[in-house]
C-alpha cells in the first residue's frame, strides 16, 4: 500500500511523523525568483509552514491560472532561471523541507540526472511536475528515486478508481490531490470534488494526502482538513506576495495555520 | 508497413510524441484514443463523415496545373486546391471529423485554440452545423491581425476570447484552451487544430487530414501518370503538410515542409516538451520557450508536430524555412501568374518552390495550397501598400 518504510524521504518522514502526532500540514508556494521570494519564504515557515513549495517559473504554465501565471511572468521578466533560483535556495537553511514545482520541460531540458542533481545539491528533497503525469514519469522518477529527491504525484477528480492505487503507489513525500476541475486559483466555494477525491485516496493509500488547486482561503482549507492530511496553498499566497510583500504572506500563513488547527 | 503507421501505445513516432498533460487531462485523452479508435473502424462514422466533407465541405478538392508559374520556373507545378474547401482552408477536414466524434462522445461544446483564425472559423462553422456550444481562443495580436476572422467566428455563433497572456500569439491560445479543457473536460471536447498536442491528438488529426494526400495521388497519377517527384506544403503545427504527406509517404516523392524563418523548430532540432508532446521546439538555454514571429499568424508556432519531427530525424522529409520577404514576393507572384491569392501560409510552400526551382528543372512539383488569402488582404494592403 505505501513505499517501503525504509524508503521515505526527509518530507515524507517529517510528514507522517507530523500526521501521526495529530498535525495538519500546510505548505505554502512561493514563485522563486519574484522579488522578495526569499522573506516570504521565510515568513512562512516562522508563521507555521510544514514545508514549501518553490515556483521555478515556466513559459507556458497550462495548469496555472491568472495569478502564479502573472507571477511566472514577472520572476521571468526579473532575470529567473532554474539555476539562478537554486542557488537562492542552497543558502536557504529554513528548518523544513523544500519541494520545487515546475512544469516538464525544465526537467527534460536540463536532462533527468543532472536536474535531480542540482536540486539535491541546492538542498531541495521533493518535486512536483505538474504535467508529468504516471505513464510519462518513468524516466524521471527513476533518476528523482536515485538522487533521493521525492517525486510527488497528482491525482485528480477524473481518475478512475482502477487508476488511483497507481497514483498512490509511485507517490513520494505527498500526495497532491487536485481540488477541482480546472487550474490554479482562487474560487469562492471549495469544490465538493476535494473532499470526495481525498476520502477514495485515504481509502487505498497510507501516503500524506494533501489538498491544492481550489483551496483558497483560511476557511476553505479548514474545511479542506476534516478529511485531508494537509493543504498546499498557492495563488492565495502569490497574489499576497504580488500585492503585500513577505509581510502579507506571513499572516496569512498563520491565519491559515490557526484555521487548520483549530 | 507504412511509414505512417499508428505510432506506439504510448503515442510516439520514434522519440517524439507522448502525452505529457496534467493528471487531470489524461482520463479525458485515454477516453479520446478510444472513441477515435472505435470510430475510425467503424464505417457508419466513416460513410457519415464522407457524406459531410462531399456535401458541406466541398471536397474532393481539385488539383490545378499551374502553367504560367510552372512554365517560368521551369517545373511542372500543379497545386491541391484546399484553399477551394468551404471555409477557405483545409482545416475543415479535421474540424468535421472531430466535431462528428465529439457528438458521438456525447460532449456538447468545443474549444479551439486559433492563430490565424482559419481554424476558429472551421470550428466555429462546425459547431453551428452540428448545434454545439463554441469558444475559441485566440491570442490578442492575432484577433488585431485577422479582424476579419474574428468576425466570422462571431457571425457563426462562437465566443471569441483575446488571450493577453504570454506573447499573445498561437502558443498561448492553445495554453489557454487547455486550461478551459482542464476546467470543463466533462461536457467539452478539445477540437485541437493541428497534428499536435497529447495523444492521440498529432495520429487522429493527420488521419482526418489523411483525405488530402489521398485525393492528391490518385489526382496526379490521373494527371501526370506517376507520383509527383516533390511534395511541398507549409508547416506550423504541419497539418495540412502531414495530410499531404500521408499520400506519398511510400512512394518515391521528395517532401518538403516549409516553415518560417521565425519560427524554425525543425531547422534548431531540439527536443522539448509542451502542450502536451515531446517535439522539436524552440528554447532558450533554460528550457523556457521562444516566441515565434513571422508574417503568418497560421505559422507563428515555436513548435511543430511530433511526426513532422520524426519524419524529420529519420530524412524522411526536409524543413527549410523561408523568410517573410521571400513570403510576400511569393504572395503576389501567385496572383498576378495564376490568378489565385493564396493565404500567406502556403505562399511559405511557394517562396521555397521559387528559391529551389533551379535545381528541380523538369521535375513535377505538388505544392498544398492549404488557404486562400482572403483573411490576409487587409495586412497585406498595409504591406504593400498598392
Amino acid at each position: 500500500m505505501s513505499a517501503e518504510p525504509a524508503g521515505w524521504g526527509r518530507m515524507e518522514t517529517e510528514f507522517r511523523a507530523k500526521r501521526a502526532a495529530g498535525r495538519k500540514l500546510l505548505v505554502p508556494y512561493v514563485t522563486g525568483g519574484l522579488p522578495g521570494w526569499q522573506d516570504a519564504l521565510r515568513a512562512s515557515v516562522a508563521a507555521g509552514a510544514d514545508a514549501i513549495e518553490i515556483g521555478i517559473p515556466f513559459s507556458d504554465p497550462v495548469m496555472d491560472g491568472p495569478v502564479i501565471q502573472q507571477a511566472s511572468q514577472l520572476a521571468l521578466e526579473a532575470g529567473a532561471t532554474p539555476v539562478s533560483i537554486l542557488h537562492e535556495a542552497r543558502s536557504l537553511d529554513v528548518g523544513v523541507p523544500l519541494a520545487v514545482m515546475t512544469y516538464y520541460n525544465t526537467v527534460h531540458h536540463a536532462g533527468h540526472e543532472r536536474f535531480a542533481a542540482q536540486l539535491a545539491g541546492a538542498g531541495i528533497v521533493a518535486a512536483i511536475v505538474p504535467d508529468l503525469p504516471l505513464e510519462e514519469s518513468g524516466p524521471w522518477c527513476e533518476a528523482a528515486d536515485a538522487a533521493g529527491i521525492e517525486t510527488v504525484m497528482l491525482a485528480a477528480p477524473t481518475a478512475p478508481d482502477s487508476r488511483l492505487p497507481l497514483i498512490a503507489a509511485r507517490a513520494r513525500g505527498f500526495l497532491y490531490s487536485v481540488g477541482l476541475l480546472g487550474v490554479t486559483g482562487g474560487r469562492d466555494h471549495l469544490a465538493h470534488t476535494a473532499s470526495e477525491l481525498v476520502r477514495r485516496l485515504k481509502a487505498i493509500t497510507d501516503v500524506p494526502v494533501l489538498v491544492g488547486v481550489g483551496v483558497s482561503n483560511a476557511a476553505q482549507a479548514h474545511e479542506a482538513v476534516q478529511v485531508a492530511d494537509g493543504v498546499v496553498q498557492g495563488a492565495s499566497v502569490v497574489r499576497r506576495l504580488l500585492d503585500g510583500g513577505a509581510e502579507a504572506v506571513g499572516a496569512y500563513v498563520a491565519q491559515v495555520r490557526r484555521a487548520i488547527d483549530a | 508497413m507504412s511509414l505512417m503507421a499508428q505510432p506506439s501505445a504510448s503515442g510516439r513516432f520514434g522519440e517524439f510524441g507522448g502525452r505529457f498533460v496534467p493528471e487531470t487531462l489524461v482520463p479525458a485523452c485515454q477516453e479520446l484514443e478510444a472513441a477515435f479508435t472505435a470510430a475510425w473502424a467503424d464505417p457508419g462514422f466513416r460513410a457519415e463523415l464522407d457524406h459531410s466533407l462531399r456535401t458541406y465541405a466541398g471536397r474532393p478538392s481539385i488539383l490545378t496545373e499551374c502553367n504560367n508559374l510552372g512554365g517560368r520556373l521551369g517545373i511542372r507545378l500543379v497545386m491541391k486546391r484546399e484553399d477551394l474547401n468551404h471555409t477557405g482552408s483545409h482545416k475543415i477536414n479535421n474540424v468535421l471529423g472531430q466535431a462528428l466524434l465529439a457528438k458521438r462522445m456525447g460532449k456538447q461544446r468545443l474549444v479551439a485554440e486559433t492563430g490565424a483564425g482559419q481554424h476558429g472559423v472551421a470550428t466555429a462553422t462546425a459547431a453551428a452545423l452540428l448545434g454545439m456550444e463554441c469558444k475559441v481562443y485566440m491570442g490578442a495580436v492575432d484577433v488585431e491581425r485577422q479582424a476579419l476572422n474574428v468576425f466570422r467566428m462571431k457571425l457563426l455563433g462562437s465566443e471569441v476570447e483575446a488571450v493577453q497572456s504570454g506573447s499573445r500569439t498561437l502558443k498561448d491560445a492553445v495554453n489557454e484552451a487547455m486550461r478551459d479543457w482542464v476546467a470543463t473536460v466533462e461536457s467539452t471536447h478539445y477540437c485541437l487544430g493541428s497534428v499536435m498536442g497529447p495523444h492521440p491528438y498529432p495520429w487522429m488529426v493527420r488521419e482526418f487530414h489523411r483525405v488530402i494526400g489521398d485525393e492528391a495521388r490518385a489526382q496526379c497519377l490521373e494527371l501526370l501518370g506517376d507520383v509527383p517527384d516533390v511534395a511541398v506544403a507549409c508547416v506550423g503545427g504541419g497539418s495540412n503538410a502531414i495530410g499531404l504527406f500521408s499520400g506519398f509517404i511510400d512512394d518515391r516523392t521528395r517532401l518538403v515542409g516549409v516553415e518560417p524563418a521565425g519560427g524554425a523548430a525543425v531547422a534548431r532540432a531540439q527536443p522539448g516538451v509542451v502542450h502536451g508532446m515531446r517535439s522539436y521546439l524552440m528554447q532558450d538555454e533554460f528550457g523556457q520557450v521562444l516566441e515565434a514571429h513571422s508574417i503568418s499568424a497560421g505559422l507563428d508556432y515555436p513548435g511543430v508536430g511530433p511526426e513532422h519531427s520524426y519524419l524529420a530525424s529519420i530524412h524522411r522529409a526536409e524543413y527549410p524555412n523561408v523568410t517573410d520577404a521571400e513570403v510576400i514576393d511569393a504572395f503576389q507572384l501567385l496572383s498576378r501568374s495564376e490568378g489565385i491569392i493564396p493565404a500567406l501560409e502556403p505562399a511559405h510552400a511557394l517562396a521555397w518552390i521559387v528559391r529551389a526551382a533551379p535545381s528541380m528543372q523538369g521535375q513535377t512539383v505538388l505544392m498544398n495550397l492549404s488557404g486562400r488569402g482572403d483573411k490576409d488582404v487587409a495586412q497585406m494592403m498595409d504591406v504593400l501598400k498598392l
